[in-house]
């Protein structure tokens, strides 16, 4: 950790997902095209299906963003923004992960543990197609330019 | 009964989700007067289809697509494809290369049975809804399980290059073998997970478990020589030992009309597959300090309660960071990182041991490389009619119970099986329906 510069390691923005399940890959290409903007205001992590491991990627950080793939009935391609540092988010409309551990669980352990970070904010991209092998849908590319967009603001409002 | 007495006395349960348990899908009961009548696992996602996705792809892509298939067990998938491939070529993989197989097995038992006990499991027998819920009262225990999860995704990430879906396998071996030092540098972190699953066992140990023994048919993997991970015969508890070749000639996939995936049986009736069959079966090799520790809890083998699941994959976890201390401690680097390998056409067939039991998997390649045919028979397909068949010999002392403590029994029968649904397919959602109640 760069403790002497201002812009290291206190944001950081974790890509959620698995690569090749569709549209699923939203939040790791998110995260990839964010790296590449962001330079060192922030670290950036694709994590593939973190589960538990979530709690670790956040730890050490005082702002976490992360960005996954989300199911609540709305379009494709919807965004939402949820604030997961005082309170759940609710695990429903993450339902869409395979695992028993999903990003809301992750974040509750951590908070049941008290180690969760001081700011989480979770961004989460309205998913359609999440069969294996399928590209991601056109919706995905609207959404992904919205999702990059925000969290860059995001991060240049941290070190305003 | 008339039909509108018997509709009277129907009572139907639904459940709509089995926490915990990796995956989706849903379990019905059918339940007559004090008879289970009827007990259906049903998988919802759709066919998993990586057999047909693995047509007309090259061998050397294999490790890597099938990793894919489980973000759970990702190294199990690599292994029988490896093992299978590597039969064709005529390729054994000996050596410091074979032992970092079973170190990066290793790696994924100690990650996904330490995922499975304290997070998915233990909540069960502490009387919690879930893992969070545990964690607010057992901050230390559950600090402990994370922490050994994560000395075997250490292992994982060094070996395979990340802890997730891990990238260095390959066919003859890996991309990039660990200096000697990289692996040293494990060493302490994996000396006090041993400590840490020496208190797992006895933890566990501790917990009250239902009376419910069972008459099971085993089936694991046995070595002459070691707890088995890659290698071994197929070994039933009736006695039949036979290679993974003759594996298809013992054990049939069948399919039912409430599932998308194959129940998988042996000779036409259900078995049990994972960490209890395997322990039963390969008592010998549990090492001395493993079997001390269960004799000081008066734990005497073989286990016949799927309950004790959570002790035998405890012992498990034991076992592989001892194996992991033996294997890195022996370490000297190999000169090549993967054997070379000479493609010929020919089928092939491997059994490896999962964190959940034996995996089956086919090839049949072409003379360019090309992957013509794959089969895959995952170890929950193998265990569903087995928990279908417990579910069945389990309700008749739940019946009297409100229909969601009936329910949330059963999902504590299910999880037993640590069932990894998204790779049979997927999981869980659960209904019971009551016929000729009172």
């Amino acid at each position: 950790m760069k403790k002497d510069s201002p812009h290291s390691s206190t944001i950081r923005i974790i890509g959620l997902g698995n690569g090749m399940r569709g549209d699923d890959a939203v939040g790791l290409l998110a995260a990839r095209r964010i790296r590449q903007e962001v330079g060192d205001r922030a670290e950036v992590i694709e994590a593939e299906m973190a589960g538990v491991d979530l709690i670790d990627l956040m730890k050490g950080a005082s702002v976490v963003i992360l960005i996954d793939a989300v199911r609540s009935g709305k379009a494709p391609g919807s965004v939402h923004r949820l604030d997961a540092s005082v309170s759940p988010i609710g695990g429903q409309v993450f339902s869409h992960s395979s695992h028993a551990i999903g990003v809301s669980e992750a974040i509750e352990l951590a908070r049941a543990m008290d180690v969760l970070p001081t700011t989480v904010i979770v961004y989460g991209v309205e998913v359609g197609n999440t069969e294996i092998g399928r590209p991601l849908s056109p919706p995905m590319g609207e959404a992904l330019d919205q999702v990059v967009k925000q969290i860059i603001q995001e991060c240049e409002a941290c070190h305003a | 009964m008339t039909g509108k007495e018997e509709a009277r006395n129907t009572r139907t349960i639904a459940v709509d989700l089995v926490a915990r348990v990796e995956g989706e899908g849903a379990l019905r009961v059918t339940v007559k007067g004090e008879t289970v009548q009827d007990v259906q696992l049903k998988i919802f996602e759709p066919p998993r289809f990586f057999e047909a996705f693995l047509q007309g792809r090259h061998c050397s892509e294999v490790p890597d697509i099938v990793a894919r298939i489980c973000g759970i067990c990702p190294v199990a998938y690599q292994m029988s494809a490896v093992h299978a491939i590597e039969q064709i070529f005529g390729l054994r993989v000996e050596g410091a290369l074979r032992d970092l197989r079973r170190l990066i097995y290793c790696g994924e038992w100690i990650e996904s049975h330490a995922l499975h006990v304290y997070m998915l499991q233990a909540p069960d027998f502490l009387g919690y809804d879930s893992g969070i819920a545990m964690a607010k009262d057992h901050p230390a225990v559950v600090t402990r399980g994370l922490r050994l999860k994560k000395a075997g995704n250490a292992i994982m990430t060094l070996l395979g290059g990340r802890s997730v879906h891990p990238v260095s396998v390959k066919v003859g071996g890996f991309s990039r073998v660990p200096r000697r030092s990289e692996l040293e540098e494990l060493k302490d972190e994996l000396l006090w997970a041993r400590d840490a699953a020496i208190e797992t066992v006895r933890w566990v140990a501790d917990f009250d478990y239902p009376d419910f023994m069972l008459d099971y048919t085993y089936v694991a993997l046995r070595h002459p020589d070691e707890y088995p991970f890659n290698e071994g015969q197929v070994a039933v508890s009736s006695g039949l030992q036979i290679s993974a070749n003759e594996f298809e000639q013992h054990f049939t996939e069948h399919q039912v009309a409430y599932s998308t995936a194959l129940h998988c049986a042996l000779q036409g009736s259900p078995y049990l597959v994972g960490p209890l069959a395997r322990l039963n079966l390969n008592q010998e090799h549990v090492t001395p300090l493993a079997k001390q520790v269960l004799t000081n809890c008066t734990i005497a083998l073989p286990l016949r309660n799927p309950f004790h699941g959570i002790i035998a994959r405890s012992v498990e976890i034991l076992y592989a960071l001892e194996e992991s201390l033996r294997l890195i401690e022996r370490y000297e680097p190999p000169p090549l990182p993967a054997a070379p390998i000479s493609v010929q056409p020919g089928i092939g067939m491997a059994c490896t041991e999962a964190p959940r039991g034996i995996l089956y998997h086919r090839y049949q390649v072409d003379g360019d490389g090309v992957i013509r045919e794959a089969k895959i028979v995952p170890p929950t397909s193998q265990n569903q009619s087995r928990i279908e068949q417990d579910l069945r010999l389990f309700m008749p002392r739940l019946l009297h119970l409100p229909d969601q403590e009936v329910a949330l029994a059963c999902e504590r029968v299910i999880r037993c099986y640590d069932p990894c649904i998204s790779c049979a397919t997927h999981f869980l959602n659960l209904e019971i329906t009551r016929e000729g109640a009172a």
